[in-house]
């Protein structure tokens, strides 16, 4: 009776996984065999191996990797600062309260304040630094980037940061060792796995980020995700678009395998 | 459990309740039945005191929704989720519909006004004998730019864009048929070529133009050239117009090498329902006055001579909109090129905007 019971609930989520899960990847697997003509072909997969797919590849990886690591640096002492402070809450509140905001709003706000009549430029000039390009430049990009992933970095952080048993550390210093080996061999290591669920949380989004490349960089930015929306919405190479986004599933299992927890 | 149980029912007693209630008010409004006509146009792209003087002149309710690309839009027709009885596609589009059999055939004897069509604008290569679709509005693709950031440039040629003195300066609508037509154009080649190896030779000359580039955009372009975020921009005739509007030192040439003709046409997709309303409609617009009106709140060029009349001598004398017979002789509409075709040219855009400086 039990074991029905407990088939029974699982038949949603399992139905669930099946249809918008298992399904879709397989649709893309296939899609990605369908050359423009409609037959069966290889030739996407060759293509994807050409320069042009490849220099994407990198730069896509390198400033997914860039965005993760600045984030990280940012989001880390943040947190352990947060988890110091008295109203935590609001604290966090205050952090999370900007993914409320729809990406593209956050966007067209930024075009506002980086334009070259902007609030950022007015300010450079106040300083005596005079106008300076700021948007459509590979800074503008990483900046609005980091900025919007800094909450999916901070949460797991924090989290992790709050279930460590603050005797450890009492310990730590209690035997003597300095604030930096406490945080280097005790408190790191015990919160590691929050900064390994935050850079997948980060890591993985920008590279297949795609919106803001065109918004923000003015398409002198071109990642892996401006390319699978182009083949898509545009060239109606669905097929191109198809194998563009295994590789990058690949490159999504590859990252999990490599962060992820240890048991 | 039960508690779980509790508010899965209220959940679902509040669906059904708000379903009811939409259902109402839009009974209430008279959106139901066969009075409907459902009108799939772009984005700000009617006057909407026409759709009311339509509602009132045939009692038929109008839903206007809007899609901002092509490609999106045939999509949902393709699906054909919703019932669109008009759409406006582009010519490109419409070759592109016809062929997988999307339209439906008009009938001519329900719009006699489509004698007021200028018949430059008939019979043209995309729908031969307009068995399809009547024009909407027709533009070009050229070169904006504002003349007080550059009181001395003149502009009469694609490759003055190349100049050095516009170093970081120019914005580039972000569309692989404008982009590489403009690179082809510039070596006065047609921009429905298909020889790759002028293709190929487009590209890198647009390469050479990378250090004067400083984005290329989507829609944003009209926003950012009004803003004087860049001095020249690559845009259509009626952003163009828009941009105009917002900033009067912003001007707008077609360049002599000849360019872009593009129209956006009324049709009926197969998905229609109410056929006989389509026609109608497509007749009220195609009326003068209402054309005009129409024209005048849109700020494109027209296809309509009557509504041109209409508009007068200061309108339709303006060479940036309504271009020379001579120059209208040197700009191309976009054929279909095929999907192959159109992929090498989205690859060698691709790999013109990965083109760093």
């Amino acid at each position: 009776m039990k074991n029905r019971a407990k088939t029974l609930y699982l038949i949603p989520y399992s139905l669930w996984i099946a249809l918008f899960v298992i399904f879709p990847i397989l649709l893309v697997v296939y899609y990605s065999f369908i050359g423009l003509d409609g037959g069966f072909t290889l030739e996407n997969y060759a293509k994807f191996f050409t320069p042009v797919y490849l220099r994407m590849t990198l730069s896509s990886f390198w400033y997914a990797f860039i965005v993760t690591a600045l984030a990280l640096l940012i989001a880390y002492p943040t947190a352990y600062l947060l988890t110091k402070t008295k109203h935590k809450q609001l604290w966090l509140l205050l952090i999370i309260l900007p993914t409320w905001i729809n990406l593209l709003l956050k966007a067209y706000a930024f075009i506002g304040i980086f334009g070259t009549y902007g609030a950022a430029n007015a300010f450079l000039e106040v300083l005596g630094i005079g106008t300076k390009q700021i948007l459509f430049t590979d800074f503008s990009f990483i900046f609005v980037a980091t900025y919007i992933f800094i909450p999916f970095m901070l949460l797991p952080i924090y989290n992790s940061l709050e279930e460590m048993n603050q005797s450890y550390v009492d310990a730590a210093r209690d035997l003597g060792a300095s604030k930096w080996v406490t945080f280097r061999r005790v408190v790191l290591p015990l919160t590691i796995d929050g900064v390994k669920s935050g850079a997948q949380a980060v890591f993985i989004p920008a590279l297949s980020l795609f919106m803001i490349t065109r918004l923000i960089a003015g398409n002198r930015v071109i990642t892996l995700g401006t390319a699978i929306e182009q083949h898509f919405l545009v060239t109606q190479d669905w097929g191109m678009g198809a194998t563009i986004a295994v590789f990058l599933i690949i490159a999504m299992v590859l990252i999990m395998i490599l962060t992820g927890r240890r048991k | 459990m039960n508690k779980l149980t509790r508010s899965l029912i209220i959940i679902l007693i509040v669906s059904f309740g708000l379903l009811y209630l939409i259902n109402r008010l839009n009974s209430a409004q008279g959106y139901s039945g066969d009075n409907t006509l459902t009108v799939y146009n772009w984005g700000d792209y009617i006057d909407s005191d026409l759709i009311d003087k339509f509602e009132e002149e045939t009692g038929i309710k109008v839903i206007y929704q809007t899609f901002d690309s092509n490609e999106a839009m045939m999509t949902k027709i393709e699906q054909g989720g919703t019932s669109y009885d008009i759409a406006v596609p582009s010519e490109y589009a419409i070759s592109k519909m016809k062929e997988d059999g999307l339209l439906h055939e008009l009938d001519h004897a329900k719009i006699p006004n489509l004698q007021h069509i200028d018949s430059r604008f008939l019979d043209l290569s995309f729908d031969k004998g307009n068995k399809y679709s009547i024009p909407y509005f027709w533009g070009t693709v050229g070169i904006a730019y504002n003349t007080k950031m550059l009181p001395d440039m003149k502009f009469t040629s694609w490759n003055d864009l190349w100049s050095k003195e516009l170093e970081n300066q120019i914005l580039l609508v972000d569309g692989a048929r404008e982009v590489m037509g403009m690179g082809l154009n510039s070596l006065h080649y047609s921009l429905n070529d298909t020889n790759k190896d002028h293709l190929v030779e487009a590209k890198n000359k647009l390469d050479t133009l990378t250090p004067n580039i400083k984005a290329i955009v989507g829609d944003e372009i009209k926003m950012l050239l009004a803003q004087e975020e860049a001095a020249v921009g690559l845009v259509w005739s009626g952003d163009a117009a828009d941009i105009m509007w917002e900033n009067e030192n912003i001007d707008y040439v077609v360049p002599k090498e000849g360019s872009n003709l593009w129209f956006d046409n009324m049709v009926i997709p197969k998905t229609a329902k109410n056929i006989d309303g389509a026609h109608q409609f497509i007749n009220f617009m195609l009326d003068p006055e209402n054309a005009a009106q129409n024209a005048d709140y849109v700020g494109y060029s027209t296809p309509n001579s009557a509504a041109l009349d209409i508009l007068g001598e200061e309108v339709s004398s303006d060479e940036r909109f309504y271009p020379s017979e001579e120059l209208t002789s040197r700009l191309e509409v976009y054929n279909n090129l095929g999907k192959q075709m159109l992929a090498y040219y989205n690859e060698l855009f691709l790999e013109f905007k990965m083109h760093k400086k």
